[in-house]
């Protein structure tokens, strides 16, 4: 099963990843800030990742690693 | 080594390419040509780096780039030329990388003229570029003195990481005279670890080649450094040539060709029993503030001859600080003053005329 | 289970400084990755710009310079000089590139140095708040352009790629755009063909890559990336521009 790695501290929240996610399972959550205040990346359906690293390429922070 | 009768800037040249400059960038612009001309034939055959750059700002960043790489590098210029070098100079000094930096003065404001002047001395020795810094400003008088003053700024470049100027003017680059283009013996040199060599298999960490600061605290603690590093340099580096100063009634302030002028106005001065002292910067940044006042103690006056409305007279006048006259003499845009006007001069002074 | 995206080695662990879906991540990732992926991280020499990628000096894990506004070329041409077997490069902006820097631009290229540009159009002024830049669209507001870029006022943009393309001693010119994950791939091949030149000895070589600025041009992140696609691929056409095979 492919999964993701977020790293909160890093992501700045833009969403980009959200809009390049082909399953939409994608996310930005204002449930809890990061240290530098941003709302976060989250993902919604873990088991629909499909691993195509759309999100990781699009991310503008690298906060992304794609595991497949 | 034989002597030979030889341009200035020929000399100039020549002696760099002794010194073991490995680069040349440069613009064409009077009355420098010949350095480039030169650079342009020998650098290739030696196979070191000649570029004719777009512009002098061009230039001079390609010698950020060299120097940053840790090369030898030299670029010559005047005038407008010279103004266009600044933005680059300040970010040689700002980023501590060693370069020699040749300007052979015409004269100015604006296009100005080509005749030879030594209006840049503001330029040179108070900044030119923006920012805190100072630059090492050697004024050679002779073609046989650019030799060494061009291979001595190499080194002390190198030393202190820093651009170090050669002040010229266009009498210099002139004139030919006979001299010997030494290979210098230099002291040796830090090696230099901070240059940007590619980090290739070493362990170390990547080389930055920067002015930048944008913590004002650490721009402040770097602007420090450099005023510290100045201070060792003023501390070990000035230069400065005494004639007849032990009698003198009045004692003569002048660098580079004009102190030549001012030379044989003090050989007719003295056949007439008037006994004439001449102080001969040679750095002209550290300047020999100190060295002025001693050699100035015995005098009833100082009288300063430049090329230009009077530019070294600041720096004469805080060395004299107020304890007699300072006074001044020189002619402007292209003009060289003749011996006789000196003589003139000085003869008003002493209240003959 | 493998890492199939992880971060490059040819980065440093320091966070980029931009603006939250600022595409200048993006671009330094794909640089950093062909680096590593050529194998020439360790004999590179970078040369970073002025305006908000300067910071890239912090970036990228090689030696870098940090250049005066639009002299990068000259910068990377001393440098080339004194090594020429060493891997140097320019991270350049619009305005750096295309407006202070244009003289340096035209001859480092005329000169055919052995260099590679990645060149950085986002048709704005970043670090200094959103002025005109010399590639801002017609029409386009700026703080510098309030009531739109328009000819009589600011002139017009300025296609750097295909000019370029003109200059003998040209190797490679090609504009990519990083608005989807499609094109920052096809963007990673171009960029990866700019240094694969230099590596072979072929002479001068850039990439204009397409880039946003939300911040300035006051949008969301998504938003820019649609209006990149929208208004400036039209006036900034993709593809490559010269190829010297």
């Amino acid at each position: 099963m492919a999964y993701i790695e977020i790293a909160q501290d890093t992501c700045k929240g833009c969403s980009l990843c959200v809009n390049a996610c082909p399953k939409q399972i994608l996310e930005i959550s204002s449930d809890v800030l990061n240290a530098k205040g941003y709302p976060t990346l989250k993902c919604i359906d873990p088991s629909k990742c499909i691993g195509c690293s759309f999100c990781g390429l699009i991310c503008p922070e690298i906060a992304i690693t794609v595991f497949k | 080594m034989k002597k030979e009768l030889i341009k200035g800037n020929i000399a100039i040249a020549e002696a760099a390419i002794a010194a073991g400059c490995q680069c040349f960038f440069g613009y064409p612009i009077t009355p420098q040509n010949e350095i480039p001309e030169y650079m342009s034939l020998k650098m290739p055959q030696l196979g070191r780096t000649f570029v004719q750059s777009e512009s002098e700002v061009s230039a001079i960043n390609m010698v950020y780039g060299a120097a940053g790489s840790g090369a030898r590098v030299m670029t010559s210029s005047s005038g407008p030329g010279m103004s266009l070098k600044q933005e680059g100079i300040s970010f040689l000094a700002g980023a501590e990388l060693p370069c020699v930096i040749v300007n052979v003065m015409r004269g100015g404001p604006g296009l100005g003229g080509i005749q030879p002047a030594q209006a840049d001395y503001y330029q040179s020795v108070k900044g030119g570029g923006h920012g805190d810094y100072h630059l090492v400003v050697y004024a050679p008088s002779t073609v046989q003195e650019a030799v060494e003053l061009t291979q001595k700024a190499f080194h002390t470049a190198d030393k202190y990481r820093i651009p170090v100027v050669v002040l010229a003017d266009g009498v210099l680059g002139q004139m030919m005279e006979p001299a010997t283009i030494t290979v210098p013996k230099e002291e040796p040199l830090p090696e230099k670890t901070w240059a940007t060599t590619s980090i290739g298999n070493s362990s170390r960490k990547p080389n930055i080649a920067n002015s930048l600061y944008l913590d004002p605290y650490k721009l402040e603690k770097h602007i420090q450094h450099l005023a510290k590093k100045f201070d060792v340099i003023t501390e070990n580096e000035i230069m400065v040539e005494y004639n007849d100063i032990e009698n003198a009634e009045i004692v003569v302030v002048a660098y580079g060709t004009t102190a030549r002028i001012v030379r044989s106005a003090m050989n007719t001065l003295k056949k007439e029993g008037i006994n004439i002292g001449l102080v001969r910067p040679i750095t002209l940044s550290p300047f020999p503030t100190d060295e002025i006042n001693q050699a100035c103690k015995n005098a009833n006056s100082v009288l300063v001859v430049e090329m230009s409305l009077g530019q070294m007279i600041d720096d004469v006048k805080i060395a004299i600080n107020g304890e007699k006259p300072v006074n001044f003499y020189g002619r402007q845009g292209g003009v060289i003053p003749k011996a006789s006007d000196v003589v003139d001069e000085i003869k008003k002074l002493r209240g003959v005329i | 289970m493998k890492q199939v995206f992880k971060k490059t080695t040819m980065l440093t662990d320091k966070p980029f400084t931009y603006c939250p879906g600022c595409t200048h991540g993006i671009i330094h990732r794909l640089v950093a990755e062909v680096l590593e992926e050529l194998g020439i991280g360790q004999d590179t020499i970078g040369v970073a710009p002025v305006g908000c990628a300067v910071m890239c000096y912090e970036f990228f894990n090689c030696d870098m310079h940090v250049s005066a506004h639009g002299r990068a070329p000259a910068i990377a041409t001393g440098i080339k000089r004194v090594y020429p077997d060493k891997i140097v490069f320019t991270y350049q902006g619009d305005g750096d590139l295309a407006s202070i820097g244009t003289a340096e631009t035209i001859h480092v290229a005329a000169r055919g140095e052995n260099l590679t540009t990645i060149f950085i159009n986002n048709a704005i002024y970043g670090m200094t708040g959103g002025q005109m830049a010399p590639t801002t669209l017609m029409e386009q507001k700026t703080t510098t352009s309030p009531t739109g870029r328009s000819e009589s006022l600011g002139g017009n943009p300025i296609k750097m790629s295909e000019i370029l393309a003109t200059i003998d001693g040209v190797c490679y010119v090609e504009r990519t755009s990083v608005h989807n994950p499609q094109h920052i791939i096809a963007t990673k091949k171009a960029i990866k063909k700019a240094f694969q030149n230099q590596i072979d000895n072929k002479g001068y070589s850039i990439v204009e890559v397409l880039s946003n600025c939300p911040t300035n041009w006051g949008m969301s992140p998504q938003q820019s990336l649609v209006w990149m696609e929208e208004n400036m691929i039209p006036v900034y056409p993709l593809g490559v521009k010269k190829e010297v095979k």
